[in-house]
């Protein structure tokens, strides 16, 4: 058998349709990576710098984990790339460490892919002493991801789906706000789709509790270089993938981040849509 | 270089020493020198090279390069070379080419400057070394020119037939580069040259620093530049990509990693914006990322190149040093862009690009707005920019720069309509890589202090450079600050073997 080396797909698993797990070789980010911090990483030789959360890392193996959503031309290009094969560029760990403390109860709340982006951050929570309570939502059963992986770090965990497939009906601000009524909310984190993020942010203003959330705007290198991540904080221009990616989610301008988030989209259609023209078995699938 | 370049020259010396006139090797003297006019740069058609990312110039061809060397007077005190920060030994490199010796009048350049191509091809010539040659006022010798040239004629040549490049092997201590820009690159390569052990640890992907992700490909062709860069590696230089110092790894770590010294040639990477309403509208990019999707990214070649770029119609860049010029030049060449401005609060003479630059950038078509500020960015509902709120200014007293204040003329506010806007008004340092060094001194300006003579900062063993040190500066002056780094790291581990 022979080494793995740096970059190398070492472990390949589909969680769902258009979620995967892998496992790359990146011996020193594995030995630094914190909660909350990321990678950027390139599929092939003219691809774009995508930032991917590092899910979890294990220093010993030299290995850390990404789970992602196919959503356009890169992470589909990355879904194809088969345990043994190798991510042209991974650079990393960047960003912030999310600040782990014990508050008391903390809650988590995750939306989408958002849920990946959190494990690490739960697990470090708990053992921070926490009491750690997790929310995690979805449009449907089939879209949730690493339920039980959050419900092994959890405390508790409450499961909620837009169309009560699983777990209770509805959005997971709802139970959230009852964690707010009941005085058992001392700090809140949040990571999923923007719009789910702000209305977090919404239901914790009010009885003033501590919320972070982590922010996923567009960016290029990641370190600080290039202003594409720009997201205003209190009025206050701040670059995410230095800065961040967690802010307080009190301050956050979510509506210009949303906006500034749709800035290529017309360009993202085009690039998945001649990718998906090219490998027509996936457009099939989905896509 | 062939005999009948040699055509018009060799006559009698001993009737040349009869007048006291110096004679260089192709039988010219000074008068016949003085006669031949500087010759003009080959270049593609303004409309022809809008419509494309290839060289603007294509280079003296081998008889230009012979004409425009005899032109030098081969001075006894050149001063040309106090105007080069590098100190390149101009006029030796010059009479190779008179002799037809392209390969030494290359190793001349090599010898002073790890990067002629590049330098030949974007210092602003007539700042540095043409400004002191003593034909300065006649129309200086096209040093630059020539460098570029002699670079580019071995490069092509080595290309074709690679030179046995000997791998030093290194027998002193390991010594870590962090940032594979100008500074990075020269302070390396002297340094393997010297025999030691160097690895360059570099963020991005690529190495180059700005001449990769700032400059376009139309004033530094990447096949020229990649083999530039290349030659290092080739010397023995491990050059490591996608490290980002102070994250990925630590001067700690490099320490315990036996690494004796460090040279941060981390660059002035950071945008400025301008910090006025509207900045974070859809459409507004810095320049930095607006020339890194385009250059590094290759966003001109989209969708063939992943990373795309938005540009419309009416696209401005605001400022007026070299990145202004390359942003307004870029967007020239996107399809679909009609008009392409640059505003700036002061004028032309003030205009800190080189003057090829803003020369080239008016025979495209840019629309220059001289005396105009922008004071606000107007968008819609969406949060795309539909403009430009300026106000027209006059210049003033002179502030501490020495250049003129421009001041705002009351009521001349106006509006442009735009739905692009690219900020290029300066760089600051990025502070990832000095503030993981602790005890590491910065000035307010966010620059690395370092002390002049030896480039060593107030952590020993830790030498910076360039623009991390002076800030947004140029490629020539990181290249010197690269060799006197090297030379006084030397020092520095030759005085730390002798007491030890
Ligand atoms: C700090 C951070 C951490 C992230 N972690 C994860 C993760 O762990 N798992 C995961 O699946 N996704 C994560 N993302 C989002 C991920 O980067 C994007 O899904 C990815 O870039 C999309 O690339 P694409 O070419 O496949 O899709 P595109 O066609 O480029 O875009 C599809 C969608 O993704 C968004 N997007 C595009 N480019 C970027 C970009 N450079 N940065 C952010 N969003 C972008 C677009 O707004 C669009 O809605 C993270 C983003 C950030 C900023
Ligand atoms: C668009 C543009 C056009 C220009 N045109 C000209 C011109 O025509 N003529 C001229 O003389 N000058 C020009 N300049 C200026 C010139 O390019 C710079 O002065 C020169 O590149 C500085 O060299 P440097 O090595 O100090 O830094 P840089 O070239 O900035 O290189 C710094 C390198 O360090 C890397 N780095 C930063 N932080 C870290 C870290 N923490 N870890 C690892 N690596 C790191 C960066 O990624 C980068 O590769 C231009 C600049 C710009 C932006
Ligand atoms: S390196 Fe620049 S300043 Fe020095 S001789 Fe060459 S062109 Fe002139
Ligand atoms: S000063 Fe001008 S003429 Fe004299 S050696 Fe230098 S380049 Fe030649
Ligand atoms: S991604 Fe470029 S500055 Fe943040």
């Amino acid at each position: 058998m022979t080494e793995p080396k740096p970059n190398e797909i070492v472990f390949k698993k589909r969680l769902s349709e258009n979620t995967l797990r892998i496992e790359v070789v990146a011996p020193l980010i594995a030995k630094k990576a914190q909660p909350g911090q990321f990678v950027i990483i390139r599929v092939h030789s003219r691809g774009e710098r995508i930032p991917l959360t590092i899910a979890d890392a294990d220093a010993e193996r030299g290995v850390i984990t990404l789970i992602y959503q196919e959503v356009g031309k890169s992470t589909y290009a990355l879904g194809e790339l088969e345990k043994g094969e190798f991510l042209h560029d991974v650079v990393g760990p960047l960003g912030h460490a999310t600040p782990i403390e014990k508050y008391g109860n903390a809650i988590i709340v995750a939306g989408g892919l958002g849920t990946a982006e959190m494990y690490p951050i739960a697990r470090a929570l708990r053992a921070a002493g926490n009491h750690v309570i997790t929310i995690v939502g979805a449009r449907r059963k089939d879209l949730l991801v690493m339920v039980e992986e959050m419900e092994s770090v959890s405390d508790e965990i409450i499961v909620t789906t837009d169309d009560g497939s699983f777990g209770r009906k509805g959005v997971v601000t709802v139970p959230l706000k009852e964690l707010v009524e009941e005085g058992r909310a001392d700090f809140v984190i949040t990571c999923g789709p923007t719009i789910m993020m702000k209305f977090v942010a919404e239901a914790t203003r009010e009885a003033g509790v501590p919320t972070l959330a982590s922010l996923n705007p567009i960016m290029v290198d990641g370190t600080g270089m290039c202003g594409a991540c720009r997201v205003s904080i209190g009025g206050k221009t701040r670059f995410a993938c230095v800065d961040g990616p967690d802010f307080n989610a009190h301050e956050v301008d979510f509506e210009e981040l949303m906006m500034r988030q749709k800035t290529f989209c017309d360009f993202e259609r085009k690039s998945l849509d001649l990718w998906l023209e090219e490998h027509p078995e996936r457009a099939q699938s989905g896509g | 270089m062939t005999e009948e370049h040699k055509g018009k020259t060799a006559e009698n010396t001993e009737t040349s020493e009869k007048k006291k006139e110096k004679v260089g090797p192709d039988g010219l003297t000074k008068r016949d020198r003085l006669k031949i006019k500087r010759h003009a740069m080959p270049e593609q058609a303004p409309e022809e090279r809008i419509t494309n990312f290839l060289s603007v110039v294509h280079g003296y061809t081998l008889e230009m390069a012979y004409e425009e060397a005899q032109r030098c007077l081969d001075c006894p005190r050149p001063k040309c070379i106090d105007g080069c920060p590098a100190e390149v030994d101009i006029p030796a490199f010059i009479m190779e080419i008179l002799k037809g010796d392209l390969e030494e009048s290359y190793r001349i350049l090599k010898a002073d400057n790890a990067l002629p191509a590049v330098c030949g091809r974007v210092c602003p010539q007539e700042e540095q070394c043409e400004l002191t040659c003593l034909l300065a006022k006649k129309g200086p010798v096209a040093i630059g020119r020539l460098e570029q040239f002699v670079a580019e004629y071995m490069l092509d040549k080595y290309e074709k037939e690679p030179p046995k490049v000997e791998k030093i092997i290194p027998t002193k201590e390991k010594v870590a580069v962090i940032g594979a820009g100008p500074a990075g690159i020269t302070a390396a390569a002297d340094l393997v040259k010297m025999g030691y052990e160097v690895t360059i640890f570099e963020a991005l992907h690529k190495p180059g620093g700005v001449l990769n992700y700032g400059i376009p490909p139309f004033r530094m062709p990447r096949r020229i530049l990649d083999a530039e860069l290349g030659s290092i590696e080739q010397m023995g230089v491990d050059v490591r990509c996608n490290m980002v110092f102070g994250k990925t790894i630590t001067h700690e770590e490099l320490l315990e990693d036996g690494y004796k010294a460090f040279f941060l040639g981390t660059g002035a990477g950071l945008p400025t914006f301008m910090g006025i309403p509207g900045e974070n509208a859809n459409g507004v990019y810095s320049a930095n990322e607006y020339l890194t999707r385009v250059n590094l990214m290759e966003a001109w070649d989209f969708p063939n190149a992943d990373t795309p770029v938005f540009v419309g119609k009416n696209v401005v860049t605001t400022g007026a040093g070299n990145t202004a010029m390359d942003s307004a030049r870029v967007s020239r060449r996107m399809p679909g862009v009609e008009k392409s401005y640059i505003v700036y609060r002061r004028t032309r003479n003030e205009a800190p690009a080189r003057n090829e630059e803003i020369e080239h950038a008016e025979q495209e078509g840019i629309i220059f707005k001289y005396l105009t500020q922008p004071i606000e960015i107007l968008r819609d509902d969406k949060n795309w920019i539909t403009g430009m709120r300026c106000i027209k200014m006059e210049l003033g007293e002179p502030d501490d720069s020495g250049r003129r204040r421009p001041v705002p003329i009351p009521d001349s506010e106006f509006e442009i309509e735009c739905d692009t806007l690219l900020v290029a008004i300066g760089q600051r340092p990025n502070p990832i890589a000095m503030r993981s060094i602790p005890g590491l001194e910065i000035s307010k300006w966010g620059t690395i202090v370092v002390d002049d003579e030896t480039m060593m900062t107030s952590v020993p063993g830790v030498f910076a450079g360039g623009d991390a040190v002076v800030g947004a500066s140029t490629v020539i002056l990181a290249v010197g600050h690269g060799k006197q780094a090297a030379r006084a790291v030397d020092a520095y581990l030759a005085e730390q073997r002798g007491g030890s």
